[in-house]
């Protein structure tokens, strides 16, 4: 398994899974991206397990929310191959899909939480309305269901629900990233991507969603993928992180042997800076 | 008996790039241990002694050798073995326990002890009565298990700490100096514990700076100044210890 050989010149090279005898949920190979001259991804493989957190690591312009955004079926991939283990398109190359299939399974199957709130809710529908949007999309039409399951992923997210017909651009930060994260897992998805979920909140409110977070985690085992600067985010969060540069994957490991015990010289830089 | 755990020759360096310099905490480590067994590491300070614990816990990588843990499913080999068998093994078999707490704020003193079990499965009621009992045991005052560690004292952080990394059934238990700085009620709920753990079958390899502490527990020692010593001499020959 190619992923899981570290790329370090010193450590030894790991052997395959044995006693974890599941395949991997989400299965990248070879991906490729270019913004012109620009190499944002360079021969990216990727696994993660079902009920796994992948954190995702390394300076602004190294790749990572490209790599996020690929992964979300957002944006186009150059070369290399995605699948996710879900029923109908299990084995099935999501970048080959049509952009009805694309919608399909990111309505379905991926949840996603932005950084920028904007990105992620329409700012002039309420906390509510946004979730119940996701549903409609999957073919929900009865109101009180609707309502009934909104209310559920909101609760779920420790959203206040006195305050779900609020608008978004009424709510603080904090609130915003919650009605985001309801929206996400609305639908139960299998794959849930989360990119710097808590870096424009204050350091209170940041260990809140970072606590419900983890108990949602917990509580569900949705795989997960999360981008973050925040290495104190990541250590809480992740159970193996990569460290991305230029583009390409430098090191794969556990969080906290990544952290303490870095092989790469650039992760060695990486996790120096941040202590 | 087999052994539970047959480190063979393992050493660990660690490179440091920014300084073009690789350090040699050991090399030719061997040792095994057998279930309910009790292994003390012992050496001077700086030595290495927590290095090892890391490195079998894989919080650290091994740059050679082998490590090899026979866990239910089979052999593996804690050196090489894939991250995400490592993450299995974290969950169902291998504990570490240290005397600091990460403590994470919002969370609540019997939350956290109740983790690894919830992590595991465990209903929420279940877990919070062990966790409490644990609590208890350890001599944390009833009245601040609801409170957040955060604001803990040291020694109140520590017990906390001790519940939440003993409350989960393991086979192999990873022990850096659990006992430093505890005060002798809850060193003394640590040490019934760990004869309990050990008379269960549990396997331990610990690094205790008062190892009259868990004297009567310690059945042999891995000492790292044989290792480094015979390597020293020998120019790098196999170091046994611990057998």
């Amino acid at each position: 398994m190619l992923a899981f050989s570290s790329p370090d010149a010193f450590g030894q090279p790991l052997d395959a899974p044995r006693l974890v005898m599941t395949p991997p949920l989400l299965s990248a190979r070879g991906l490729q991206r270019r913004y012109g001259a620009i190499v944002a991804l360079k021969d990216v493989d990727l696994d993660v397990y079902p009920g796994e957190v992948l954190g995702i690591v390394g300076e602004s312009g190294s790749g990572k929310s490209t790599l996020l955004r690929l992964l979300n079926l957002e944006e186009p991939a150059d070369g290399g191959s995605y699948t996710l283990a879900v029923a109908e398109y299990a084995g099935r190359d999501l970048f080959g899909l049509d952009r009805f299939q694309k919608r399909q399974m990111r309505v379905r199957h991926i949840g996603i939480v932005y950084q920028h709130p904007h990105l992620g809710l329409r700012m002039g529908t309420t906390s509510g309305g946004n979730v119940a949007d996701r549903l409609i999309l999957a073919g929900e039409r009865s109101f009180s269901r609707l309502r009934g399951a909104a209310r559920e992923a909101l609760n779920a997210s420790e959203f206040p629900l006195e305050r779900i017909d609020d608008l978004p651009r009424q709510l603080s930060g904090g609130m915003q990233q919650r009605v985001q994260l309801a929206k996400a897992i609305a639908l139960r998805p299998a794959l849930l991507l989360l990119d710097e979920p808590t870096s424009g909140l204050d350091v209170s409110v940041q260990a809140r969603v970072l606590d419900t977070l983890k108990r949602l985690q917990r509580e569900t085992r949705v795989t997960t993928v999360i981008v973050s600067h925040d290495l104190g985010v990541i250590r809480t969060l992740a159970d193996r992180v990569i460290v991305m540069r230029r583009g390409r994957v430098v090191e794969v490991g556990l969080a906290d042997q990544v952290l303490d015990d870095p092989q790469d010289a650039y992760t060695q830089q990486l996790v120096h800076a941040k202590l | 008996m087999t052994p539970l755990l047959d480190v063979h020759d393992l050493a660990k360096t660690f490179d440091v790039h920014q300084l073009g310099r690789r350090i040699i905490v050991f090399e030719y480590l061997s040792f095994k241990l057998l279930p309910g067994q009790f292994l003390l590491v012992t050496g001077a300070n700086g030595i290495g002694k927590s290095t090892l614990l890391r490195c079998l816990y894989r919080t650290y990588r091994s740059t050679a050798g082998q490590a090899l843990y026979n866990a239910r499913a089979g052999q593996i080999d804690l050196a090489r073995a894939a991250d995400i068998d490592i993450a299995y093994l974290r969950r169902e078999e291998i504990g570490f326990v240290t005397q600091f707490l990460r403590p994470r704020p919002r969370v609540s003193a019997v939350e956290l002890v109740a983790e690894p079990l919830l992590t595991l499965g465990r209903a929420w009621d279940d877990a919070e009565r062990e966790a409490k009992h644990w609590l208890a045991d350890f001599g944390l005052k009833a009245d601040i298990w609801p409170a957040y560690p955060t604001t803990f004292s040291g020694g109140e952080q520590q017990k906390v700490n001790l519940a939440r990394a003993l409350i989960a059934p393991r086979r192999l238990l990873l022990l850096d100096e659990p006992t430093a700085s505890l005060d002798r009620k809850a060193r003394e709920a640590l040490v019934r514990r760990l004869a309990d753990l050990k008379s269960q079958g549990v396997a331990m390899l610990g690094v205790f700076h008062h190892p009259e502490h868990i004297g009567h527990l310690v059945d042999a020692e891995v000492s790292l100044e044989a290792a480094r010593s015979v390597l020293h001499r020998n120019g790098g020959e196999p170091a046994h210890v611990g057998d």
